[in-house]
């Protein structure tokens, strides 16, 4: 076995909370430029362009990409052969949260749900375990903003409705969503498992670098066309009209249930920020 | 693209009168944040008919919740959050001399039709810009409901803050027209 101190998940976690929210990946950034080749309305440009700046000023000046640095959702992949020593595991990653929002002026955004009293720390985290083979640690960090969860849905189709169905229901929540999740969007998509787990698919749909492959050549076929079909819509850039509503559809699958056709839309803002590290 | 409209807060009739959707404006003088907890509470004190801690004629309130200044700063990042969310607020502070709003989204009808009826507009500045939004914040300063942390009421002074003018008081909507426009299906 081999064996990882609670200390180093601590600093890990913290360092990550904070470069997470200050550097925006090279994935999004050329995205971004790709975009702007396309976009025709000039508002659109113009935004596009503001959105590149605002990535060079956080990351040149330490400050956050966002002021809304998120709901911290940590993906942890435990080795079978690691062993945590000197504390809890799930604590030393909520400590980890707490000091890396403390410490790198990140805003503290959770809160009771009925008294809305802010919770002071930015914890709880949501934290999604896996237990992989080998003997390390991978922790991924990935801040969500309120604005772009908030027009996330998850739906149970009927089986009938088939791929198109499922299209629909994903292209209509875009249109609905509108302005409001701060386009140009990721489309994150999860089909199938069971209600929670197509949440969970399409919410880990969001970690892929934007706009790369999908392995799966029918999916990638999928996400082309949805994403065409989606930038027709017009929405574009910030909702003000414009070509790029969208930078990428990305689709996780897994087989259902024979009675059901699980379908989870998460929407992922322009600041789609991750960063993750091996321990 | 037209030149950017210079503006300086507290805003005129006059002001409002000449702004038309799609108007670039550079912003600056004294204007509010305040989101949704801030809100209910100014909403509650109209409804009680007591004295809100900051008069409303003229002013522009940000719909903002900034991450903390590093040392040495005003502010942290500083951008816009979604409007619609203050939607069942905005109409009674623009019935009270309110006359200009920024926020990202669009807004519902009830507070459209208040625009037009009171004289008020809705800029639109660029969500998820946070950094480069707090270049244009001079000094923040919180003014109400210390405890509500990111939500508190401040004070800030801006200069040259770049925004669109999103619904103005003619009943025009940017969101709408935009979308229109570009819409292929």
């Amino acid at each position: 076995m081999r064996e990882i101190h609670v200390e180093r998940i601590v600093d890990a976690v913290r360092d990550l909370a904070i470069k997470a929210n200050i550097e925006l990946g090279e994935d999004v950034i050329a995205a971004f430029e790709r975009a702007l080749d396309q976009e025709e309305s000039p508002t659109g440009k113009d935004i596009l362009k503001r959105l590149i700046e605002n990535a060079r000023i956080a990351r040149e000046q330490r400050i956050p990409i966002c002021q809304d640095t998120g709901f911290a959702v940590v993906f942890v992949e435990i080795g079978q052969d690691v062993r945590v020593t000197g504390g809890s595991l799930r604590e030393a990653i909520e400590e980890g949260v707490r000091r890396g929002y403390q410490e790198g002026y990140l805003r503290k955004s959770i809160c009771h749900c009925i008294t809305r009293k802010n919770t002071g720390d930015n914890t709880p985290p949501v934290i999604h375990f896996d237990i992989v083979p080998g003997d390390k640690l991978k922790i991924i960090f990935a801040p969500k903003g309120g604005g772009s969860e908030n027009m996330s849905r998850v739906t149970m189709l009927t089986p009938a409705v088939g791929i198109e169905g499922v299209r629909d229901f994903v292209i209509q929540r875009v249109k609905e969503s509108g302005p409001n999740p701060c386009p140009p969007t990721i489309v994150g998509v999860g089909i199938g498992g069971t209600i929670e787990q197509a949440a969970i698919l399409a919410k880990k749909a969001l970690l892929r670098p934007v706009g790369s492959e999908n392995p799966d050549e029918e999916l990638n076929a999928l996400e082309k066309d949805w994403l065409e079909r989606i930038n027709r819509l017009g929405i574009g850039p910030q909702g003000l009209g414009g070509r790029i509503t969208s930078l990428a559809v990305h689709i996780n699958m897994m087989p259902c249930h024979i009675a059901s056709l699980p379908v989870a839309v998460n929407i992922q803002c322009h600041a789609a920020r991750h960063k993750e590290v091996e321990l | 693209m037209t030149e950017p409209i210079r503006l300086t807060t507290p805003l005129t009739d006059e002001d409002v009168k000449r702004l038309r959707i799609g108007d670039r404006i550079l912003l600056s003088g004294v204007i509010y944040s305040a989101r949704d907890a801030a809100h209910k509470r100014l909403v509650a004190l109209i409804k009680e008919g007591k004295p809100l801690p900051f008069d409303l004629q003229g002013q522009v309130i940000y719909y903002m919740g900034p991450s903390p200044a590093p040392p040495g700063r005003p502010i942290g990042a500083a951008g816009p959050t979604t409007s619609y969310r203050m939607d069942p607020y905005a109409p009674e502070l623009i019935a009270r001399g309110l006359k200009g709003m920024i926020g990202k989204g669009a807004r519902s009808p009830e507070v459209k039709e208040a625009m037009k009826k009171y004289g008020a507009v809705y800029f639109a500045a660029i969500g998820g810009a946070g950094a480069l939004m707090s270049q244009s914040i001079l000094s923040a300063e919180v003014i109400a409901y210390p405890e509500l942390g990111p939500e508190a009421i401040r004070r800030l002074e801006v200069k040259d803050l770049p925004i669109v003018v999103a619904n103005d008081i003619y009943g025009g909507d940017l969101y709408e027209e935009g979308v229109k426009r570009y819409a292929l299906l």
